[in-house]
């Protein structure tokens, strides 16, 4: 047996590779980011916080943040009221049932996302699915603007992000002690009144994990924000995008991505921490 | 008799949402292969007639070609690159009870929970300031940081799973430790390997906020230039490529079903 200093060092031999290219190619990145943003002009003059001050004196960049955090909760929210029931059928069923509903939260979550929204077009648009079915059903005179507008937004990535939340709800339903609801049913409850009572605050774990995943993804989602969104809706991804590689303005887009990634980040680590804190016992998820 | 009116109106509401949610999940994939045999020339819907003309138009189109080309070029390299690496790396840490091995796993992870527009937009400020021009190798460079936790996760898994008594044993037969790896450990972690390439490679084919700054027009890729064309008109041709990705990814599924149980092992992760 070899002594302990040597075995840990043997034990992290194949770590190192791993380890050298991060830090090369994301530690050293990120630091880069950092420090670009604390400079005053696109030309790197003059430390200073300007980036930071210019961008939290604007009203419409403030906006733009928050309508895409707004965005996030949104889009996490209707997935969310859509995942619990698909969970509760998931785990009321048989194996047919299971694996069908298996393969159609996989199915989305396999196809690319450039293609996810593409569909979305073809929806939503002038000529699309729901505009033709409503104008030959007579339900509308004229086609309803659909694509370009927020509604239609929340909607695509709303499907787009579905697996996400389905996918830990389902988790933690099926962890669920089914002697607690069986109790319940024997004590006289309502199967609403289970589901309010017993099963919803068992599995807010869950329902929290998949809340933050869907949140992060939904904001951050450039594709399906520009695409179904349309140029009139900007968004904090958009916005990055378009101060980098349309102005080059290098401080302020690096500024907007820090500010960006720790508005992200931050409520995701502190809905999470909450969570843990005052959720703690009630699953292990 | 109250109680029953109430179970049944939850169960309808349940039952409800739920079918609206089955066809949430399914109509995007369908009314994407539905819309590509279309005959027309553009997305009305349902398709006036049908026709295979914009598979054929694909065909001829080599501005979509060639960005295919290079997405499954630098996909392939991204897989490869962050498989062996991240591999190595999850063999290493998820047996390691050092400090150490939790802050590199934490680091190794963390390009999950970062928005991958600030990781693409970093890197190319640090190409931009060591003069590095944009090529295919920075742009696999960038892919792989983006892989490499799928890796690590779903490798890690197994490796987790494997009973150490099994390398204690081979290793006290006499065999060497590159054998006991070949014949023992790597068969024992075949799936968590086959799922995490199934999936980097995915994510590396999908990717768009890394390319999005990383890609020039020498390295333009599939998911770039579907989103230029859709963003200056809509071209039915990104149906048909639509088409194309669906179906391969779903004999790929297939494929990668029967070699490592792919869908328990996204299910895990």
């Amino acid at each position: 047996m070899n002594p302990a200093g040597t075995s840990a060092s043997r034990e992290m031999l194949p770590v190192v590779p791993l380890a050298a290219l991060f830090f090369a190619a994301f530690v050293l990145p990120l630091i880069a980011l950092v420090a670009v943003s604390l400079f005053r002009t696109p030309e790197f003059a003059d430390l200073s916080p300007a980036q930071y001050l210019r961008f939290f004196a604007d009203p419409f960049s403030i906006k733009v943040l928050t309508d895409t955090l707004w965005l996030g909760a949104e889009v996490a929210l209707a997935t969310l009221i859509l995942a619990y029931p698909l969970a509760l059928v998931y785990v009321a069923s048989g194996p047919f049932m299971r694996t069908l509903i298996t393969f159609l939260i996989m199915l989305p979550l396999l196809t690319s996302t450039v293609v996810r929204t593409f569909a979305w077009i073809v929806i939503l648009g002038r000529d699309g699915i729901i505009n033709s079915a409503m104008l030959s059903l007579g339900f509308w005179q004229a086609p309803a603007r659909l694509l370009y507008t927020w509604q239609g937004m929340v909607l695509a990535l709303t499907q787009i992000q579905l697996p996400l939340m389905a996918l830990p709800v389902i988790n933690s339903l099926l962890r669920l002690d089914g002697n607690l609801t069986r109790a319940a049913e024997g004590l006289g409850a309502s199967r609403a009144r289970i589901f309010i009572t017993v099963i919803l605050p068992l599995t807010l774990p869950g329902a929290i994990a998949g809340w933050l995943l869907v949140f992060a993804a939904a904001a951050t989602a450039f594709i399906t924000q520009t695409l179904v969104g349309g140029g009139r809706i900007i968004l904090m991804p958009s916005y990055i995008y378009q101060q980098a590689v349309g102005v080059q303005d290098w401080p302020f887009s690096a500024a907007l991505s820090l500010i960006f990634t720790l508005a992200v980040t931050g409520i995701v680590f502190a809905i999470g921490a909450l969570s843990r804190r005052y959720l703690r016992g009630v699953d292990a998820a | 008799m109250q109680r029953s009116l109430i179970d049944r109106v939850y169960s309808g509401v349940v039952g409800g949402i739920t079918g609206f949610g089955m066809l949430l999940l399914l109509a995007p994939t369908m009314v994407v292969l539905v819309i590509s045999f279309t005959g027309g020339i553009t997305l009305k819907f349902p398709p006036p007639s049908w026709s295979l003309r914009w598979y054929v138009e694909l065909l001829q189109s080599r501005e979509i070609i060639e960005p295919a080309l290079t997405s499954l070029k630098v996909a392939a390299a991204a897989t490869i690159l962050s498989a062996v690496l991240g591999g190595a790396a999850a063999l290493g840490l998820a047996r390691s009870k050092l400090k150490m091995a939790r802050v590199l796993d934490a680091l190794f992870m963390s390009p999950m929970v970062l928005p991958a527009m600030a990781f693409g937009l970093s890197l190319l400020l640090v190409f931009n300031l060591l003069g590095i021009r944009l090529s295919a190798a920075t742009l696999v460079l960038g892919h792989t940081i983006i892989c490499v936790p799928f890796v690590i996760r779903m490798v890690g898994a197994s490796v987790q799973q494997l009973n150490p008594v099994l390398i204690t044993c081979s290793l006290s037969l006499g065999a060497s430790r590159w054998y006991t790896f070949r014949r023992i450990t790597l068969p024992l972690i075949r799936r968590g390997i086959v799922a995490s390439c199934f999936v980097a490679f995915l994510t590396s084919f999908d990717n768009v906020p890394v390319s999005l700054f990383l890609a020039d027009a020498r390295t333009e890729v599939l998911p770039i230039k579907l989103w230029a064309i859709l963003e200056g008109s809509l071209d039915v041709r990104v149906a048909a490529v639509s088409g194309v990705i669906v179906l391969v990814t779903l004999a790929g599924l297939v494929c990668a079903e029967i070699f490592g149980g792919v869908s328990r092992q996204i299910g895990k992760g």
